[in-house]
């Protein structure tokens, strides 16, 4: 066993860049489930982002414009999810399953020019002296925007559910949405709106996959992150700082397994394996013990005619 | 319990009276256990696939399922093929076995083929390619160009094959180089790029310098190029993309003549169930070239141990060698037999860390 192989600044940098794609994954369905409706679609949503997002930046040699492109992606896919549910009253959970069988295929149809392409890097921001900072420095200053934005984006949708008349709208969707038409909200289109959020996160998280942390192209890339995240939902009780505590904790674990198969440490490595899924069950369980419920209305089919 | 009988035994007419009607042309089905554009094992199987298509034309018909979890979600799918009246089906991945024998025994009239397992059955035969021979010469060159002297290794999951590579690889390095110590991270999973990307970065890390890859995508490969100088082998693929450097040189399964046989003894009704275990000799194993980031001499050495290798003049495991607990495995100038090598289940002396059991 030698710890000392393990260097405690790459490995917390390291685990801010594995956590993120899950942020955003998650946050978007954060909102999307506020709002009354179940998208089981993640997983598809993230990988078109993921190959929107590679194939942009690839054809213009700009990152930023692969994130645009990505959540661009991924918000038409959910389209498609919100066309079906809120339109045409399809079942959600099934339409959602379909969602991901269908960003896997289209993405794989999408990428195949892409296999093997190195994608143009995205620069960490420059915070010049401040980066200097002894053990901090390299380990929160040393990172690109989109990191950056992702914890942004959790301090945003939690202070606009908190605080602002469009957050309480959306609450009230979820809550009931019978009640929220009867006081002359537009149930369907506020939740297309959610869902598009949901999108264009998902697609941002998948685009982080490959254009950052992998980074490259291959088929089902995303190889289950869309569902941890819909999982994370759930376990950090619909509330956003929870969620970033989940995500932080199960990628956190994630890196230290690794880090500590790679030391050697003897611990049995099936343990190791498993451990991020359990601590950051366990923790988030015991965190909600409060009881804070699911929206009342989740996944349920809203007709004004009901 | 009856009605199970009664359901299996409609299940397997109705497998029997559709693989009579498609008599014409024979069928020939592939379970992949990850997407067929991963660039690595499966895009290999599936261009065997399309090599078994190119020869026989509109004899056959070839049909595969992608990303088909290992365990009850595979016997499903078989059961599915064998069903839609599959004469023939090759199940490409290890955690297969058993659900491979369970469909067989409901399909007694379909011919099933398990690759890297080692249970056969009368309508159930196994291959595999001997991928040691080829990991003996990524060893011989990691331990040569080491210069941390610290080779990473990124398994899949402890399995008999796995292990075989880890220890043929470890051999041969310790061989040029007495000083090579191996990293090993297990990410159980064949394929899932972030964590394998994620495994190869904290090697990385540590100071390796070499990381060889036991998973089925190139997501290390990007790493290791990310991280600069750092040398990789592609795996199951050639990986070129990744060449000159990271990719230095990789081992290509070549299962296309395999299949192309199997699918004509299918045709012929000779097919008889059996093990097949080609090396470098057969061709099953192709060593992809070794590009100019590898020194000369080094690259020289390299070619002559595959030489070797393939005419069957040196073993990959050839005593003297102890199991990692000091233990003597094989004495001077032994060779491992087969059977051996297929249950094996330890390290070789000096590989620090314990197999997950």
């Amino acid at each position: 066993m030698d710890l000392s192989a393990i260097n405690p600044v790459l490995f917390v940098a390291g685990f801010l860049v594995a956590a993120t794609p899950l942020i955003f994954a998650a946050i978007g369905e954060l909102v999307v489930e506020k709002s009354g409706t179940l998208n089981l679609g993640v997983e598809g949503m993230m990988i078109t982002g993921a190959i929107c997002g590679f194939a942009t930046a690839v054809e213009t040699g700009s990152p930023i414009l692969g994130f645009a492109a990505a959540a661009l992606g991924g918000a038409l896919l959910s389209l498609l999810f919100a066309f079906l549910t809120q339109i045409t009253l399809a079942n959600q959970v099934a339409s959602g399953l379909a969602l991901t069988l269908f960003g896997l295929g289209l993405s794989a149809l999408l990428g195949q020019s892409y296999v093997g392409i190195k994608p143009p890097r995205l620069n960490d921001i420059n915070f010049g002296p401040l980066a200097d900072i002894p053990v901090i420095g390299p380990i929160l200053l040393t990172h690109d925007i989109i990191l950056y934005l992702g914890i942004a984006l959790v301090a945003a949708t939690w202070a606009v559910l908190k605080f602002t008349r469009a957050g309480l709208i959306l609450r009230a969707v979820g809550e009931s949405h019978d009640a929220a038409h009867a006081l002359g909200y537009k149930v369907v289109r506020i939740r297309t709106l959610a869902i598009m959020f949901g999108g264009a996160c998902a697609g941002i998280g998948g685009a982080y996959i490959s254009l950052i942390r992998v980074p490259q192209w291959t088929e089902g890339m995303t190889a289950g992150v869309g569902w941890i995240a819909l999982a994370l939902v759930v376990f950090a009780s619909w509330k956003p700082w929870r969620l970033l505590l989940g995500a932080y904790l199960f990628g956190g674990i994630t890196q230290l397994q690794l880090n500590l198969q790679g030391a050697g440490v003897a611990i049995p490595v099936e343990y190791l394996a498993m451990s991020p899924y359990l601590i950051t069950i366990i923790v988030l369980v015991i965190l909600s013990r409060d009881k804070s419920a699911a929206p009342a209305c989740l996944g349920r089919t809203f007709h004004a005619s009901s | 319990m009856t009605l199970t009988k009664l359901l299996t035994g409609a299940a397997m007419a109705l497998g029997l009276a559709t693989t009579a009607m498609a008599e014409d042309k024979t069928k020939v089905g592939f379970v992949y256990v990850g997407p067929i554009g991963d660039g690595g094992w499966t895009h290999e199987h599936d261009k065997g696939r399309l090599a078994v298509e190119a020869e026989f034309g509109d004899k056959v018909e070839t049909v595969y399922v992608e990303s088909v979890a290992e365990g009850p979600d595979s016997e499903r799918v078989m059961t599915q093929m064998a069903l839609d009246g599959a004469d023939l089906i090759f199940t490409t991945s290890f955690g297969y076995m058993d659900p491979t024998i369970n469909v067989a025994k409901k399909f007694p009239n379909v011919k099933f083929e398990h690759a890297t397992g080692y249970k056969q059955a009368e309508n159930v035969a196994t291959y595999s390619a001997r991928f040691y021979e080829g990991r003996a010469i990524q060893g011989h060159i990691a331990g040569s160009m080491t210069e941390s002297n610290i080779i990473g290794y990124i398994g899949s999951y402890p399995i008999p094959e796995v292990i075989r590579g880890i220890n043929s690889a470890f051999i041969h390095a310790r061989k040029v180089n007495p000083d090579v110590q191996f990293k090993i991270v297990w990410a159980y999973t064949w394929f899932d790029p972030a964590k394998e990307a994620d495994a190869a970065k904290v090697l990385i890390e540590q100071g390796a310098d070499v990381v060889l890859q036991h998973t089925d995508s190139t997501a290390p490969q990007a790493a290791a190029q990310e991280a600069g100088n750092v040398i990789t082998f592609g795996q199951a693929s050639d990986m070129a993309q990744y060449g000159p450097k990271p990719r230095v040189s990789s081992i290509i399964d070549d299962w296309a003549p395999y299949y192309i046989a199997r699918t004509k003894a299918v045709m012929d009704g000779t097919w008889t169930t059996g093990n097949t275990w080609d090396g470098i000799g057969a061709g099953m194993v192709g060593i992809g070239e070794i590009s100019d980031a590898v020194p000369a001499e080094v690259k020289a050495e390299a070619l002559a141990l595959k030489a070797s290798l393939a005419d069957g003049s040196y073993h990959a495991f050839t005593g003297p060698l102890n199991k990692q607990d000091g233990t003597p495995f094989l004495a001077e100038g032994d060779t491992a037999d087969d059977g051996t090598l297929a249950g094996m289940n330890f390290y070789v002396e000096g590989i620090e860390g314990d197999i997950p059991q």
